[in-house]
């Protein structure tokens, strides 16, 4: 059995629903786990094997200085490092601290606010280490994410696209909400991924797996703007769970 | 075979789709979904979008209530009979390593054959620009033809057409001009609700004969026709198109295509909706153990950056490149490619932009842009 990959699951700042996802693949976990040995994903089981590890899974995104350290340990014994999720990726819904000033938000929050240690800004994984893969999401699909590990150990391509939420919406048959009910819709800037479920009940995509290869922001909020959304408005939707991706961040400074 | 224009009454529309039932035909149609009228399987004529219109703009649709009960008196919506004949995701085959050999399955599944009711002119040849593609001999699909040969096509000419329309320019319609096995137009008055109808095969006519129907009289026809013709009146667009290949190899440079660039989201969403639009691309998957794989084929688009890319980089990098590689394939290189224009003149990239660009605006100002040049060469 020592010839199995051995993969291990990290998690950083976040709310362990990407995790939860690989867990959520019932059938094809167990088949997974005869192929990879699943070595340290402390969530799914206490047994810890040491590293080095074949694939790193990495959730979460870096907020502390404890972690900024960590994610080198976690680089250091990994061979194909793999982000997953809005936060690993851009700084998740936590990135928003990004515009405040933590200081002041933390000494309103906590009572006793000397035992925080915590830096400025939320941080995609990327910012301090070279990653391999990233795969987007809030959280990541978890067919994507199997197939992800498929494709590594079997030495393929994985079948991730980088285009727009709209081909996925097309492909499923659904009527474009932006174009046929006036719905401010996120889709055609988003990064394709989860099978258009938004627009698939009528509600404009939220931009979940962040921005696609190519947005143009401002040609989609200038067209909200035509729709009668509020200024206001087109920055809380920029300005999501991948608020600090750098298109939507951009956009959504520029209605401040 | 029955070969003149025949009368169905609006209360025997019922049996017509009784008939293609019986003889073992999916009936697909119009029906009104989610704020739009879209294509689906028909279980009856209730399924019909009776009573139902549409207001179209670049970027706009909106289902609006008709005065009466048409069943046919929108135009046409965001779908079109591509999804039935070269659906979004295919597979192409599936393969196992079985003691060390590899063993393919090219699936040949038993599809029930579908017919296709409401079929407009410009889809018509629309499916005739995709057999171009899919009938081709050195590269002919045969799933695509398998359905398309069982396929049965009843055809309803246009009596409106919307804002976003421009067949008359691209000359494909409003009027039903290529083979399909029935059709009809829509006659409607405070007096009477019935349509012509003429049969365009011999299947189209056995159908025909099992339908309660009686020969049209000669103002019968001549109202119909005239029905046509005002849609023909309608078109919300136009588009010059003698000049316009090389009108646009001309213009391979021009600035505008940086303006369009701008406006453009890349999202694909006109190639999606584009009924002659064909390009997929291939995914592979492989199970947990791989020892099997399947390949699926899916639509794309040349507005993704996958489509182009080549060892290590996408060959059409910027917006104004995608955007000029779509139209000028649809307008003017698919005229050296497969000898005819590649738009059918539906509108439905104008609708169906969620930023409302319109090809035929964005032919105008590459023309008067060159018109602007030649005036400045002049002086």
């Amino acid at each position: 059995m020592a010839d199995k990959p051995k993969l291990a699951v990290w998690k950083f700042a976040s709310c362990d629903g990407c995790q939860l996802s690989l867990l959520d693949c019932e059938d094809e976990i167990l088949a997974v786990a005869g192929e990879v040995e699943i070595a340290n994903f402390p969530e799914a089981s206490r047994a810890v094997i040491d590293g080095p590890y074949d694939v790193s899974l990495v959730e979460g995104s870096i907020t502390t200085p404890h972690d900024a350290e960590r994610i080198q340990e976690v680089r250091a014994q990994s061979g194909l490092l793999i982000t997953i999720g809005a936060c690993a990726t851009a700084g998740g819904i936590q990135a928003l601290r990004n515009y405040q000033d933590v200081k002041e938000m933390f000494n309103v929050v906590y009572a006793s606010p000397h035992y925080i240690e915590t830096l400025e800004t939320s941080s995609a994984i990327a910012d301090h280490v070279k990653v391999d893969f990233e795969l987007r999401g809030c959280p990541v699909n978890k067919m994507q994410l199997v197939d992800v590990l498929l494709a590594h150990l079997h030495g393929r391509k994985p079948n991730v696209s980088a285009h727009s939420v709209c081909l996925e919406c097309k492909e499923r048959g659904n009527v474009c909400v932006m174009t046929a009910h006036g719905t401010p819709c996120m889709g055609p800037v988003t990064h394709a991924g989860c099978g258009a479920i938004c627009p698939a009940y009528h509600r404009g995509c939220y931009g979940c797996f962040g921005p696609m290869e190519s947005p143009n922001m401002p040609a989609l909020t200038s067209w909200w703007k035509g729709l009668g959304v509020a200024d206001a408005d087109i920055r809380r939707a920029c300005r999501s769970f991948n608020g600090y991706a750098p298109a939507f961040r951009e956009e959504s400074e520029k209605y401040d | 075979m029955k070969n003149e224009t025949y009368i169905l009454e609006r209360k025997d529309f019922p049996t017509l789709l009784e008939e293609l039932g019986r003889r073992g035909y999916r009936t697909f149609g119009p029906t009104v979904r989610d704020q739009a009228i879209v294509y689906d399987e028909l279980e009856s004529v209730d399924d019909l979008p009776a009573g139902w219109t549409e207001e179209q703009d670049g970027g706009k649709y909106e289902l609006r209530r008709r005065e009466d009960d048409a069943l046919f008196g929108y135009v046409i919506g965001p779908d079109s009979w591509k999804k039935y004949l070269h659906p979004p995701r295919q597979k192409v085959f599936s393969c196992a390593a079985v003691d060390g050999l590899i063993t393919i399955d090219d699936p040949e599944p038993e599809e029930p054959p579908m017919a296709f009711l409401g079929m407009r002119s410009c889809e018509r040849h629309a499916i005739a620009v995709q057999d171009g593609v899919f009938l081709d001999p050195g590269s002919a699909d045969p799933a695509y033809a398998r359905r398309r040969e069982q396929a049965l096509f009843i055809a309803v000419n246009c009596t409106n057409a919307s804002e976003t329309c421009f067949c008359t320019s691209m000359n494909t319609g409003p009027k039903v001009d290529l083979p399909v096995d029935l059709n009809m137009t829509e006659c409607l008055t405070p007096d009477h609700h019935r349509f012509t109808v003429r049969a365009g095969s011999n299947r189209g006519a056995e159908i025909l004969e099992a339908v309660p129907t009686r020969p049209a009289t000669e103002a019968e026809v001549a109202e119909a026709e005239r029905r046509i013709d005002e849609a023909a009146g309608e078109m919300g667009r136009t588009i010059e198109t003698s000049d316009l290949k090389d009108l646009l190899y001309a213009n391979l440079d021009n600035p505008h295509w940086e303006d369009v660039g701008a406006r453009c989201l890349n999202c694909a969403n006109c190639t999606m909706v584009c009924p002659t639009c064909f390009c997929t691309t291939m995914e592979d998957v492989t199970d947990i153990t791989g020892k099997s794989a399947e390949r699926t084929r899916r639509w794309d688009s040349c507005f993704t950056w996958d489509f182009s890319y080549m060892h290590g980089g996408s060959v059409r990098q910027s917006s104004k490149s995608r955007y000029r590689q779509w139209m000028t394939h649809k307008l003017a290189t698919w005229q050296d490619q497969f000898d005819r224009l590649g738009c059918i003149g539906c509108g439905r990239c104008i609708t169906w932009c969620p930023v409302g660009i319109d090809l035929t605006k964005e032919v105008e100002a590459i023309r008067n842009s060159e018109t602007v040049e030649e005036a400045h060469a002049d002086n």
